[in-house]
């Protein structure tokens, strides 16, 4: 399904121009991180490319039909238990009921909570809850994972956890394109970095040479922490 | 004072005495609530979840309605039913005037904008916060009204609960459509309202009281379970 080419995206709201104008294509095999200070757009940016929200203007173009899944900065589960949340998200992807089950099941234990998963959802701590949406994700086995600031809420221990669940949809093949503020986050999880400023991309490069030698100023500023957020 | 002492005492002889008169007037009074407000739910949960979860013209204008609703005077709810269930009336074939049945349903014209009004604001507040992730799932809106009506059921308890309030509290919808006939349609507060024209202050106040105690124990009985289930499901 991928390349995912964005043409001419453009957003406002109000008369303010929150988005664009941005054309960028994402292409499989590498993992983008979307990097920049709050209410730069890199949530907009990422509802956009899934589909949530629909662009002012312009085009969100898909090489071809697959799927996509989305974790949040905050996980909304349903009030059943974890188990539950995931099948009624395979019942909703038009899985066969005989299958949901044994789905479900693997992906927990893939996140490391099979042992909760006849606990309500909504009970389970914050970083089980993200692993929880983790999980969801993992066994609707989509082509391309959307997160937007996942780890924003967690703790150290727990991102870290967080962090090992993405980097084994990245084994598996999923395309990962996440958004972060986390200038640790971005190095350790992205291999290109896209860096949003005032709703444009400032710059766009691999994520060594992002950090080593930002081209663009706001890049740099950001980089060195002189931005003042 | 002396009236309330009495009423007092009226009411825990007639509470102790277990008159079987009594009793049929408190369980036809709440077979009727209980069924308007079941009717009402049936009908009221789904169209309020659907307003709530679909955007559509006219939407603005059908929440204003539902909300004034709410207010619904029970003489207006229970003169149009009888307008309708009289002989001379589109229903009046069926010949249901002056019975329970009629009652039902003008208690459950009472009750359904209530129903309906408190459903599409739990729901819609609910839906803020799952919309984006539902959507992420793909859902239609029709299985995100379900899916949110199941996942509010504990506090959507309250609108059902407000709903069968208003119902087992109202005398005149169910004065018009009834005609407080005595063992066929007399239920609690039309024997309140008919005691107290009589002069019986203290019988009147007596099943006030039971009235109460009923309605007290019911919404004691509801919040010990939403209160379990926010422990068990958070």
């Amino acid at each position: 399904m991928l390349p995912l080419r964005l043409e001419g995206v453009h957003f406002s709201a109000g008369g303010n121009t929150l988005l664009g104008v941005i054309d960028a294509a994402f292409e499989t095999g590498s993992r983008t991180v979307i990097l920049g200070p709050n209410g730069a757009g890199k949530s907009l940016l990422l509802r956009i490319c899934h589909g949530l929200i629909a662009p002012s203007s312009g085009r969100v173009v898909w090489a071809g039909t697959g799927r996509q899944a989305m974790v949040f900065q905050r996980p909304v589960m349903l009030r059943r238990s974890a188990l539950r949340n995931i099948t009624y998200a395979l019942s909703l992807a038009g899985v066969p009921g005989v299958q949901r089950d044994a789905r479900a099941m693997e992906a927990l234990e893939r996140v490391g909570l099979a042992g909760v998963a006849r606990r309500a959802a909504r009970v389970l701590s914050g970083g089980e809850q993200q692993r929880l949406a983790l999980a969801r994700a993992w066994a609707l086995a989509p082509q391309v994972l959307f997160l937007d600031e996942p780890t924003a809420n967690l703790d150290p221990g727990a991102t870290r956890q967080i962090e090992a669940v993405i980097d084994e949809f990245d084994a598996a093949g999923t395309k990962i394109i996440m958004t972060t503020h986390s200038l640790g986050q971005a190095r350790r999880m992205g291999d290109e970095v896209m860096f949003i400023h005032h709703g444009q991309v400032a710059e766009r490069a691999p994520v060594k040479q992002f950090f080593e030698a930002p081209a663009s100023e706001e890049a740099r500023s950001f980089i060195k922490g002189e931005m003042p957020w | 004072m002396n009236t309330f002492s009495e009423a007092a005492l009226e009411s825990a002889r007639l509470l102790l005495g277990l008159d079987s008169h009594l009793l049929a007037i408190v369980a036809l009074s709440l077979e009727v609530s209980i069924a308007a407000a079941l009717c009402a739910s049936v009908i009221g949960l789904p169209i309020g979840a659907m307003i709530a979860v679909r955007r559509f013209p006219g939407r603005q204008f059908i929440v204003v309605v539902l909300n004034a609703l709410m207010g619904l005077p029970p003489v207006v709810a229970g003169l149009v039913v009888y307008l309708l269930l009289s002989r001379a009336g589109p229903l009046g074939g069926y010949g249901i005037l002056f019975t329970p049945a009629a009652m039902i349903i003008a208690q459950t014209v009472l009750v359904l904008p209530i129903i309906a009004a408190l459903t599409r604001q739990s729901i819609e507040d609910a839906w803020r916060d799952y919309e984006e992730q539902l959507k992420s799932l793909g859902v239609t809106p029709s299985r995100a009204a379900l899916t949110l009506l199941w996942d509010c059921r504990f506090s959507l308890l309250t609108a059902v609960l407000a709903g069968f309030g208003r119902a087992v509290a109202e005398v005149g919808a169910v004065m018009m459509v009834g005609g407080n006939i005595d063992g066929v349609t007399r239920v609690m507060t039309t024997t309140i309202a008919l005691e107290t024209s009589k002069g019986d202050l203290p019988l009147a106040l007596g099943l006030g009281a039971i009235l109460l105690l009923l309605v007290l124990t019911l919404n004691a009985l509801v919040l010990a379970i939403r209160d379990f289930a926010e422990r068990r499901y958070g």
